[in-house]
C-alpha cells in the first residue's frame, strides 16, 4: 500500500528531517509510526499526502510513484487518502454534517440524497449520529476527533493517515479513538498512525515503525536495507 | 478521477457517473456557490459596505460625465441642423437699398431662407426676450442694427462651406458684419471632445482602482478563511474549486457597486434636472436631461461585474495558491 525507497527529505534551509528511509506497509495493514518529537513522523506523513515532496528517493502508494503525480493531480490523489489531524481541524462555523460532507461536496459527483446517506453512515460508525446538526464547539475533544475521522472515511478511501490523533486526549479516550481505527482496519482499510504515545502502542499488538533523528531504526520487520520490496515479513 | 487506485479496485469513490450527470452536478453546485457567495458579503457587513460604496462612487463619476457628454451632444445636434447666419446691416440704409439687398441675397443658390429683422423688430425682440426692454427707452436712438437671418441650404450649413458663405456675404456693401452659429458650435465641439477624453481617462483610472479595491477585499476574505482553505486542500479540493466562490463574491461586489452607481447617477440627474428647470424657465424652453437608457444601465452593470470579476480573479490566483496546507 505504502512503500518508501531510500527516501530523504531536506527542508529549505538545509535541515534533513528524513534520512534514507525505507519501509513497506502492506495493503490492509495497520501500523504505528513512533519516535521522539522532531524525529520526522509528520514529515513522513506529509510525503505520503504530497504536502511535501521527497528530496531523494521514491514514495509509492498502491504501486504508483508519487514523484510522477503533478501538482494539478495532487487534489485528486488526496481523495484516496483519509487524513486525521491532532487538532482535528474541523470548520468551526459549519455543522458536524457539513464538516463530514466536505470531501463529498468537493468531489462533486454525489446527489444531496447520497451525501446525506454517506454522512449519516460515517457518523454512525464513529457513534456520533445524534450530533449531526451541532456545531463542533458543542462537542468534547474526543467527539471532535471522531468527527474528524468520519470526515476522513466518508468517501471510503483505502488508506488512512493520522498525525497524533490522540495527542490531546486522555488514555481512556485515546483507546476509544484507536478502536475506531481498528474497526476501519478490520474492513480492509490500511492505517498509518503517527504518535509519540508509547504507552498506547504498548497496549496494542500492531506493527510499529520507529524514527530517530530522521532515520528508521526499527520497523518491527526484518531489516532488509536494499530490497524493501520484500517487506512485510514479520520477525 | 482516481489517480492512485484504478476504478475496479478499492479506490475512494468507486462511484461512476456519466458525463451528463457530472455536468449537472457541476452546475447545481455552482448555482449553490453563487448564492452562498452573497453570504460572504454579509459576513463582514461594514467592510463590504465600504467596498461597495467606494466602488459605487468610483463608477458614478464616469457615468455622470457620460450623461453630460451625451446631453451636450444632443443639444449640439439640434443646433447643428438649425444653424443660421446673422448678417448685421450698416446703419442708415434706405428702404430701397434694403429691399434690393434682400432680392439680391435671395437669388443666392447657397441660401435657403432669408428673414429681415428691422431695427424696430430688433428692439421688440430684445424687449420680449431679455426683460430689460425699459432700459432701451432711456436711450435717444435705437442702438440695435437691422439684420438678416439667413438659413443656408443643407450643404452650406456645414462648418467650412458656411464660413465661405459668410465671407462672401460680408463683401456685400449693405452688410456690416456677419456671425456664424458655427463659431460657438465649434467651440462646444472642442469642449465635448475634451470632456470625452476626460471621461475615458478618468474612467480608466477609476476602473483600475476599483479592480484593486475588489482585489484587496477578496484578499482579506481569503486570509480570513485560511484555515478553511487549508482543510479543503487537505481533503482534495482543487484550486479552482476553492477559488470559484471568491470570484463569485467579487462579481456580487461589482453588481452591487454598479447598482449604487446607478442610484447615485439617477439622483444626480434628478437634481440637475430640477436645477436646470429653473433656468430653462427663463430662456431654454423645456430642456430635458436624458438619463441612462436601459442599454446603458446594462452596460454599467456589465462593466461593474466585469471589474469585480477581474479584481477577484487576480486576487484569488495570487493568494489561494500561496496557502500551503500543513498537518498541524
Ligand atoms: N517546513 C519545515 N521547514 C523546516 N524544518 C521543518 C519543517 N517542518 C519540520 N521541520 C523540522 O523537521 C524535523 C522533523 O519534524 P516533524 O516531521 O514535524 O517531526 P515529528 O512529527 O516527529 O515531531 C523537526 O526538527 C522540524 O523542526
Ligand atoms: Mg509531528
Amino acid at each position: 500500500m505504502i512503500k518508501f525507497e531510500q527516501v530523504s527529505k531536506t527542508y529549505p534551509g538545509g535541515f534533513r528531517a528524513l534520512e534514507r528511509v525505507s519501509f513497506h506497509l502492506e495493503k490492509g495493514e495497520m501500523a504505528f509510526l513512533t519516535g521522539h518529537s522532531g524525529a520526522g513522523k509528520s514529515t513522513l506523513l506529509k510525503l505520503i499526502s504530497m504536502i511535501e515532496r521527497p528530496s531523494i528517493g521514491n514514495v509509492f502508494i498502491n504501486g504508483k510513484n508519487l514523484n510522477q503525480i503533478s501538482a494539478k493531480q495532487v487534489p485528486f490523489a488526496r481523495r484516496d487518502i483519509g487524513m486525521i489531524f491532532q487538532s482535528h481541524r474541523l470548520l468551526q462555523e459549519h455543522s458536524v454534517f457539513d464538516n463530514v460532507a466536505l470531501p463529498l461536496v468537493i468531489e462533486g459527483t454525489y446527489t444531496q440524497g447520497e451525501i446525506t446517506k454517506r454522512v449519516h453512515a460515517a457518523l454512525d460508525k464513529v457513534g456520533l449520529l445524534s450530533k449531526v446538526r451541532l456545531l463542533p464547539k458543542y462537542l468534547s475533544g474526543g467527539e471532535q476527533q471522531r468527527v474528524g475521522i468520519a470526515r476522513a472515511v466518508v468517501n471510503k478511501p483505502p488508506l488512512l493517515l493520522a498525525d497524533e490523533p490522540t495527542g490531546n486526549l486522555d488514555p481512556e479516550l485515546s483507546k476509544e479513538i484507536i478502536n475506531v481505527f481498528e474497526q476501519f482496519n478490520d474492513v480492509g482499510v490500511s492505517v498509518l498512525i503517527a504518535t509519540h504515545d508509547l504507552g498506547l502502542i504498548a497496549r496494542m499488538k500492531n506493527r510499529s515503525l520507529t524514527l530517530k533523528d530522521g532515520r528508521m531504526i526499527n520497523d518491527g520487520l526484518a531489516v532488509d536495507d536494499d530490497s524493501s520490496s520484500k517487506g512485510g515479513i514479520f520477525l | 478521477m482516481s489517480i492512485l487506485f484504478s476504478k475496479d479496485s478499492s479506490g475512494a469513490s468507486s462511484k461512476s457517473v456519466n458525463p451528463l450527470q457530472k455536468f449537472m452536478y457541476f452546475w447545481i453546485h455552482n448555482l449553490r456557490q453563487i448564492i452562498t457567495s452573497i453570504g460572504e458579503i454579509w459576513r463582514t457587513p461594514l467592510a463590504s459596505a465600504m467596498t461597495i460604496g467606494v466602488m459605487g462612487l468610483s463608477l458614478t463619476l464616469p457615468a455622470t460625465l457620460h450623461i453630460i457628454v451625451k446631453n451636450v451632444q444632443s443639444i449640439n445636434l439640434e443646433w447643428d441642423s438649425a444653424s443660421e447666419i446673422s448678417l448685421f446691416l450698416n446703419d442708415g440704409l434706405s428702404e430701397q437699398q434694403i429691399s434690393s439687398a434682400i432680392r439680391r441675397l435671395r437669388s443666392y443658390d447657397e441660401i435657403d431662407q432669408l428673414r429681415y429683422i428691422s431695427k424696430d423688430d430688433a428692439v421688440a425682440e430684445f424687449k420680449s426676450l431679455s426683460g430689460f426692454g425699459e432700459a432701451l427707452d432711456y436711450l435717444e436712438s435705437n442702438p440695435l442694427p437691422a439684420s438678416f437671418i439667413v438659413t443656408p441650404t443643407k450643404f452650406h450649413k456645414q462648418a467650412d462651406p458656411a464660413k465661405a458663405l459668410l465671407a462672401k456675404l460680408e463683401k456685400e456693401r449693405e452688410i456690416d458684419f456677419g456671425k456664424l452659429d458655427i463659431d460657438w458650435l465649434a467651440r462646444l465641439n472642442a469642449i465635448i471632445n475634451m470632456l470625452e477624453e476626460a471621461v475615458i481617462t478618468v474612467a480608466l483610472l477609476l476602473m483600475i482602482s476599483v479592480v484593486l479595491i475588489i482585489g484587496n477585499t477578496i484578499r482579506l476574505s481569503i486570509i480570513s478563511r485560511k484555515e478553511e482553505i487549508e482543510v479543503m486542500k487537505l481533503v482534495g479540493a482543487t484550486e479552482s474549486f476553492i477559488q470559484r466562490p471568491f470570484v463569485y463574491t467579487g462579481i456580487w461586489y461589482g453588481l452591487m457597486g454598479g447598482l449604487v452607481a446607478f442610484l447615485i447617477v439617477t439622483f444626480v440627474i434628478w437634481w440637475m434636472q430640477s436645477a436646470i428647470g429653473e433656468i430653462s424657465g427663463l430662456y431654454m424652453a423645456d430642456f430635458h436631461i436624458e438619463g441612462l437608457t436601459f442599454g446603458e444601465f446594462g452596460a454599467l452593470m456589465l462593466i461593474a461585474s466585469g471589474l469585480g470579476f477581474t479584481g477577484a480573479f487576480w486576487s484569488v490566483h495570487r493568494h489561494v495558491k500561496e496557502i500551503e496546507p500543513d498537518l498541524d
